[in-house]
């Protein structure tokens, strides 16, 4: 049974491991190019690599921690609201309403332009947290379902999922980015050898860096997968039913984001995880078993709805 | 030796009965912070309520009688001071709101007009925030007054005199939260 004081206390603890494993990561890189390449370790005895390394993972947990919800926003061409336009006006009544439900501060409310009804949260605490949807939720979910949505959001913000979740973003997506240039560099690298140009190859240790990035790459999805785990998306469902005392509406609402046929477009693996419903759309998410608990990021929508149903119907019985 | 013992329960002791009353404290914060903002939104719904009459006046002349309701619930659930009495007042407003919205539906020029639209939006939404919010105040309420009731807190209740909670009611049963289930399987 999760509650969310446990979900919150696994929650921080997970965000300090993940800032701590990349510290390590890094550190350990810097270590490597020290030791063996550039030798400035025994001749000035400062660890020039290390240092850099080091302060790039302060750098970028800083950055995860204080502006993740900016690289998030940014990555997924998110707009502010526009209040002349009835569709954003209630999109604010709504969140209000479910602020209020759930006792949390108001969040900052964005919209990006995509045809794809999806939601997603991020930002630091309650205090500093945001919510999105797709103008495409906006256009097919009535008022409650909207309702619903939001308050799966709120649900994610209560129990403290968020920052963990843009930690993960931002980290993660650093990484990628890395291994993304540690590939570049190798074919790059292999290129120069083939044609015995003047330069010997790569050296061996930078080799061994980029091996090993390539390498880290596949893993990721896997350790979003593993922090962010289905028991989360299940957790702000029923978070969202408690908000609403209405759990078909999100029933309803799933039916729709799961009917929908295209994928939204600005979401890729680093962000996928953020959202209400696997905004890409694997098919690995409609699988059970061990293996598809560990790697998918969300659960079957048909399971979910399944337990929305479940849920209405005790509710229905003991009122 | 003896003395120490008895010295250490004391501390203990004291520090316990601080813990419990500021718990009780928070708890009570909370619901006085859960009233202000069912307050709020009672406001809002009042302020908003002579605009509406303004846009509708003119096209439901013949419709005095509920109007005249509408304005007469508004002007009790203003005047309305304790929990109770303005849950009552709130309750009339509600269904004079809902008669007039009701009658709105026979003028299709009404029906379709941008402000009306808007305004019903700003209604529902109003009405919603109210629900909601008096759903969080009762659910806080609640808390506080299970507080207050079982041992041991109940005894640093009566101490210092902490007043049980009262639940904003209204016509339809108060909601439950519904029961959970979060097992994987």
């Amino acid at each position: 049974m999760t509650d969310i004081y446990s979900q919150q206390r696994r929650n921080r603890r997970l965000t300090i491991v993940l800032i701590a494993a990349f510290f390590i990561i890094l550190g350990i890189l810097g270590f490597a190019i020290d030791s063996y390449t550039f030798g400035t370790l025994k001749t000035t005895g400062l660890p020039v690599a290390t240092l850099i390394a080091v302060s790039l993972a302060g750098i970028n947990g800083f950055a995860a921690y204080f502006y993740g919800d900016n690289v998030v926003l940014f990555s997924l061409r998110a707009q502010p609201l526009q209040f002349e336009n009835p569709l954003h006006k209630k999109l604010h009544n709504v969140v209000t309403e479910m602020a209020l439900a759930s006792g949390l501060p108001m969040p900052k409310i964005y919209v990006i332009p995509d045809p794809a009804p999806n939601a997603f949260a991020t930002g630091r605490d309650p205090q500093h947290a945001v919510v999105g949807v797709t103008e495409g939720l906006l256009e097919t979910m009535n008022r409650e379902e909207l309702q619903a949505v939001i308050a799966h959001e709120m649900g994610h913000i209560k129990n403290q999922d968020i920052l963990l979740m843009t930690v993960v973003t931002v980290l993660v997506g650093t990484i990628v980015l890395l291994s993304d240039w540690a590939l570049r560099a190798w074919r790059y690298g292999g290129i120069r050898t083939r044609r015995g140009s003047k330069s010997k190859g790569m050296h061996p240790v930078m080799l061994l860096i980029i091996v090993l990035f390539a390498l880290l790459a596949p893993l990721l999805s896997r350790i979003i997968a593993m922090t962010v785990s289905r028991q989360r998306e299940y957790l702000a469902d029923a978070s969202s039913s408690e908000f609403t005392r209405n759990p078909l509406s999100l029933a309803s609402a799933l039916e729709k984001i799961a009917g929908a046929s295209s994928p939204v477009k600005n979401a890729h693996k680093g962000t996928a995880h953020l959202f209400i419903s696997d905004p890409l759309q694997r098919k690995l998410d409609n699988k059970e078993g061990l293996f598809a608990d560990v790697m998918s990021t969300h659960p079957p929508i048909e399971k979910r709805i399944e337990r929305l149903r479940r849920m209405a119907y005790i509710y229905e019985r003991t009122t | 030796m003896f003395g120490w013992v008895f010295l250490g329960i004391l501390v203990i002791l004291i520090i316990w009965v601080i813990g419990m009353y500021n718990n009780m404290v928070t708890l009570q914060n909370q619901v006085q912070n859960g009233w202000q903002q069912i307050d709020v939104q009672l406001k809002r719904r009042h302020d908003l309520i002579p605009n509406l009459l303004n846009t509708v006046k003119g096209a439901m002349e013949f419709e005095r009688e509920t109007l005249s309701r509408v304005i007469e619930a508004r002007a009790r659930a203003v005047g309305a001071q304790t929990v109770s009495g303005k849950g009552e007042a709130e309750n009339m407003l509600t269904q004079a709101l809902g008669r007039l919205f009701a009658l709105v539906e026979n003028y299709p020029d009404l029906k379709s007009n941008q402000n009306i639209l808007q305004f019903q939006e700003e209604l529902t939404s109003t009405e919603n925030r109210i629900g909601f919010a008096r759903q969080f105040y009762n659910d806080i309420v609640a808390q506080f007054n299970i507080k207050r009731g079982v041992f041991p807190s109940n005894i640093i209740a009566a101490l210092f005199g902490f007043k049980a909670g009262e639940y904003f009611q209204t016509e339809e049963a108060a909601k439950e939260v519904p029961k959970v289930d979060l097992s994987l399987k």
